[in-house]
């Protein structure tokens, strides 16, 4: 059964570097922008769901931010599947909406690791410092090699998810990297942990931004210029580090894009957009494959021969994504795929009618997918 | 620039590991395995990850091995491996099921290693800590 949540309003700071500019701050920018999106009172908010920034871990930050807007929401707090959590938030608003237990939900997501502390995604994994294991782009590189070893992946079908999201990128001005780049330059970018070099890697952004939930009924009462409807969604976790996991190459993301396509009642060839999370160039790839639209191995071949440019078989990453938009994890997928429902995308694919929008985190780690239809 | 030296961060040598790392200066490789469901296992860890049992004993692993991935670092994220640049880091599986993060020694080009291929252990001395390293199987 389809939910009967929308995305009512969608609001976020600029993308970059916010020197100075503390976490709750960027916050409250962040919802206060998607409060006027959907034109929605302050306090009509009572549920207030936050994914704790990595720059520094505090304790009790949702309510911190709650305090920072002057709210004392019935229900929220911070939800840990690192780059899951956007997703998983929204999910969670949905359902804590449809359960009685808030009416106007906000998700917010806000971090600054380009100015500030960049420990989370730098540090040491696990026990194994004296190998010289460190950073989340080796395990992404881990996961790279496999694939291209077992399946036949090549550099340049890397390349073209990279120079889409850069060609995506040069229509945004919202977008922090809006310098052109070709296939040949990628070829040529700087290898970081091979087979990943610096242009497969997303880059490091402060800012903030938010989503306003609500259900459609109460959008249509409260007049919602622009609600999104959300039509499914679902999650996967296959948890074991990168080292330890049985199959490299395929995620619970399958799991996640089976719950959320039963509860729209849509399948693959009904999707025209995809915002699909790239962190690094492998991962639209294998997403590709885990949420049907290929066979397992295929991805690659897919976005070389089929296209995944706003006129390709399957448009991916129209904002630019996190390698050219904003490092940000995964809250400005969601954003771009309101907007695509909308019809005011700067590479707004004609006529698209179903988004699915992914987000993952930790070294896919965690998966949650959302599937949102037209505006109405 | 000046360098100062920097030393290769050593593992933690807790009540857990500590007979990991005790075998290893005795020249034996080991691993967990449940004396309930027979699963293998590492890094060590109190109960089976699989049957959620306590019970469980060392064994000594046969030192073969194949590679799953491997990657290669062109910068460095600790000062220490700067000087050991460009280094190898791998996902190896013991033939006994376990699987650990490791080196790759003896490959004279990375970009020519092949998943699946046979590896042999090795175990070098990090300073004054003997660890398990792999370097592939001569037939």
């Amino acid at each position: 059964m389809r939910s009967t949540a929308v995305i009512a309003g969608i609001g976020h700071t600029t993308y970059g570097a916010h020197e100075g500019r503390s976490t709750v701050s960027l916050n409250v920018e962040a919802i206060r922008n998607a409060l006027v999106d959907a034109n929605v009172e302050k306090d009509a908010v009572d549920g207030l769901f936050v994914k704790f920034p990595t720059s520094a871990i505090e304790f009790t930050y949702g309510q911190k931010v709650a305090e920072a807007i002057g709210l004392q929401p019935r229900i929220g707090g911070v939800w840990d599947q690192g780059g899951a959590a956007n997703i998983g938030m929204i999910m969670f608003a949905a359902m804590a909406i449809e359960a009685g237990q808030c009416e106007i939900a906000v998700v917010s997501f806000a971090d600054n690791p380009k100015t500030g502390s960049r420990g989370g995604i730098a540090k040491a994994m696990g026990p194994d410092e004296v190998f010289g294991w460190f950073g989340a782009a080796a395990g992404y590189a881990m996961i790279a090699r496999r694939h291209m070893q077992q399946w036949g992946t090549t550099r340049d079908q890397l390349g073209a998810v990279a120079v889409n999201a850069r060609t995506n990128a040069l229509a945004n001005p919202r977008a922090q990297l809006r310098k052109p780049l070709a296939l040949g330059e990628y070829r040529a970018s700087r290898p970081i942990v091979a087979p990943l070099t610096r242009d497969d890697c997303c880059l490091v952004s402060d800012g903030g931004a938010a989503v306003v939930v609500m259900s459609a009924a109460r959008a249509r009462s409260l007049d919602v210029p622009e609600p999104v409807p959300i039509l499914g969604f679902g999650q996967g976790q296959t948890s074991w580090n990168v080292e330890q996991r049985p199959d490299l190459t395929s995620t619970m993301a399958a799991r996640a894009a089976q719950t959320a396509f039963a509860m729209a009642g849509l399948r693959p060839a009904d999707i025209d957009v995809a915002q699909l999370y790239d962190c690094f160039t492998i991962v639209p790839i294998v997403t590709l494959e885990d949420y049907g639209f290929v066979k397992p191995g295929q991805g690659g071949a897919f976005i070389e021969s089929e296209g995944i440019g706003i006129d390709g078989a399957l448009p991916l990453n129209t904002s630019g994504g996190l390698l050219s938009e904003t490092g940000m994890p995964g809250m400005q997928l969601v954003i771009e795929g309101v907007r695509q429902m909308r019809g005011t995308s700067t590479s707004q694919v004609p006529g698209a009618r179903n988004c699915i929008v992914s987000n993952q985190g930790g070294i896919m780690h965690t998966h949650a997918t959302l599937i949102l239809g037209e505006a109405r | 620039m000046i360098e100062t030296a920097i030393d290769v961060p050593l593992p933690v040598h807790d009540e857990l590991s500590a007979p990991y790392w005790a075998a290893l200066e005795e020249g034996r490789h080991v691993f967990a395995r449940c004396s309930v469901c027979r699963n293998a296992w590492l890094p060590p860890r109190r109960e089976c990850p699989r049957c959620l049992e306590p019970a469980w004993t060392w064994e000594t692993a046969s030192g073969a091995a194949r590679l799953i991935s491997w990657v290669v670092y062109h910068i460095a994220f600790h000062p220490a491996f700067k000087g050991r640049l460009p280094y190898t880091v791998a996902i190896v599986e013991l033939a006994e099921g376990p699987r650990l993060i490791s080196n790759l020694v003896d490959v004279d080009d990375p970009e020519r290693l092949q998943i699946d291929q046979p590896l042999r252990l090795t175990i070098e001395r990090e300073r004054d800590v003997a660890v398990p390293r792999y370097r592939p199987e001569t037939c």
